[in-house]
């Protein structure tokens, strides 16, 4: 365990990096660097404060928001499902094998234009592809999860006499949630890709929208102040997913807790 | 289902694995009958097949020749009657002490109320006491045998299937889960198969005793214990009749401990 005073001064060197980060790129941005390229922090903090006072940032991040996080829990609830369903079905696995490989291989963004032609340009179609990228991200992991648990633990489950069900409820699932959550970590930047990339195609709202809109200006501050704000929401979503697992997944605090011995 | 007959009888039963290609036989030509209530330690050297012979009697898989059977039925199934505990305890990580011990409870549908108080009578006779709320990956070796022992006490099987449960034990943990177990076997009619390289522990505790002969196993020898069924196990070690069970025993082993030096497990 880290001790207190370990990690405020960690944390204070965090911050002094970043004001270094700052400063640096303040300063050589139009010295080294043509300001248009790279802008600058002070304007970037500018624009920022102008979409704040005008009102509608919030709009746009609750826009995304709601395309990102809709998605990803249908995308991660139908991949857990669809998950454990297969993992424990062996035969039906077998027979899906090449097609889900298939589906698997194809970049799911160019999807994109297909959801167009089914649901239109609304928020609809940026859930739809979002969902569609972290369904198979979750669905590969929970798979995996199922397959890799104990068999020597089945038995002894059926040995007590348990039934398919208990051996589900009791062994199968919080074995496979391991896995299930390391899915879920890797699918937050891409339940974000899946929700930009349908704003950056089509849309006029929406952080995706903002981004595009403001590239299209020439607007270099405009466009890393969009970036800042996609990334705190990744954040967001990031903290989420870790809360959810520490909360669900007690014992494996209990086991990073645990002095190492050999 | 004759009471007179054996609970468990082998009848030439033999397993053959296959395992990438290779043919390993692991027991052949077993004749063995176990009666109800009876205490029947396996010894011999490592990968003779004695955890085989357990496998098969759970029913986990079936004997490649002869059979099995169990209070007159052939084991074709995984057999209810048995509780298995063996060298790994197959404790679930994701439980603590306590809910690892109420699994079987739970199973059987036992009421919250009355499963709690079994379980903490449990953790009393395993003395867990202390180490409710820790996870098994927070324990030691030897509280892990016992978490598990408490849960194949918690669903109480008609007989104990058990391979080497108190080998991570120390000496007197061990002897007290000794008397546990040959206390709970008599008053409780329990059949034990208990395999062990401890030969002290098989000389202690059996009625009868297996002696298997290396892979592939057959056995080599029964002997029957001269001790009574009602036995003093700390006072054993003065007992000459223990002495000359345990002497006969090792007389036995020692030989075959040449051919599987340098064999691991």
């Amino acid at each position: 365990m880290r001790k207190a005073g370990q990690s405020l001064r960690l944390n204070l060197m965090r911050c002094a990096l970043l004001v270094a980060i700052l400063l640096t790129w303040e300063m050589a941005s139009g010295v080294v660097v043509a300001e248009f390229f790279v802008s600058k922090p002070s304007a970037i903090g500018r624009a920022l404060g102008s979409w704040l006072a005008g009102g509608n940032l919030f709009f746009h991040i609750g826009i995304t928001a709601l395309e990102a996080f809709t998605g990803f829990f249908l995308g991660a609830s139908i991949g857990v499902v669809v998950g454990v369903v297969l993992g424990r079905i062996h035969i039906l696995a077998d027979l899906l094998h090449p097609f889900i490989i298939a589906f698997y291989s194809l970049p799911k963004i160019a999807l994109a234009p297909l959801f167009i032609l089914w649901i239109g340009i609304g928020i609809g179609m940026k859930i739809t592809l979002t969902a569609t990228v972290v369904f198979f991200l979750v669905f590969l992991n929970t798979y995996t999860g199922v397959r890799n648990v104990s068999r020597e633990l089945e038995s002894i489950m059926y040995l007590m006499g348990a039934s398919e069900r208990h051996v589900l409820t009791k062994v199968v699932l919080p074995s496979a949630i391991t896995w299930v959550f390391a899915g879920l970590r890797i699918s937050v930047p891409y339940a974000l890709i899946g929700a930009i990339v349908g704003e950056l195609i089509a849309s006029n709202r929406g952080l995706g929208f903002l981004l595009a809109n403001a590239s299209g200006q020439f607007d270099t501050a405009g466009v890393f102040a969009a970036l800042i704000v996609i990334m705190m929401l990744s954040f967001l979503l990031n903290a989420l997913v870790r809360a959810a697992e520490i909360r669900l997944m007690p014992w494996k605090s209990a086991e990073s807790q645990r002095e190492v011995t050999i | 289902m004759s009471m007179a007959g054996p609970l468990i009888a082998f009848r030439k039963a033999g397993k053959t694995f296959h395992v990438d290609g290779r043919t390993v036989e692991a027991v052949r030509d077993i004749d063995l009958d176990v009666a109800r209530g009876e205490f029947v330690a396996l010894v011999g050297p490592s990968g003779c097949g004695k955890s085989t012979l357990l496998n098969m009697v759970a029913g986990l898989f079936q004997p490649s020749a002869g059979s099995i059977t169990y209070a007159g039925t052939e084991v074709v199934r995984v057999n209810l009657k048995t509780g298995y505990m063996t060298q790994n305890d197959h404790l679930l990580p994701w439980r603590d002490v306590v809910g690892n011990i109420q699994v079987p409870l739970e199973i059987q549908g036992m009421p919250a109320t009355q499963m709690r108080k079994r379980v903490a009578s449990l953790i009393e006779l395993v003395g867990l006491t202390g180490f409710e709320k820790s996870y098994p990956a927070q324990l030691s070796g030897g509280m892990r045998k016992r978490t598990a022992l408490a849960r194949l006490l918690a669903y109480d099987p008609e007989t104990l299937l058990l391979d080497e449960p108190f080998a991570a034990l120390d000496a007197q943990l061990r002897l007290n889960m000794q008397i546990e177990l040959l206390d709970l076997s008599r008053r409780l009619n329990k059949s034990v198969l208990f395999v062990t390289h401890d030969l002290d522990e098989a000389a202690a505790l059996c009625d009868r005793c297996v002696v298997f002969s290396p892979r592939p196993g057959t056995i080599r020898k029964i002997i029957t214990s001269p001790l009574p069924r009602d036995r003093n196990l700390i006072r054993l070690r003065h007992d000459p009749a223990y002495q000359a069970l345990a002497a006969e025993l090792w007389d036995l082993i020692t030989p075959t401990l040449a051919l599987t030096r340098g064999e691991a497990g």
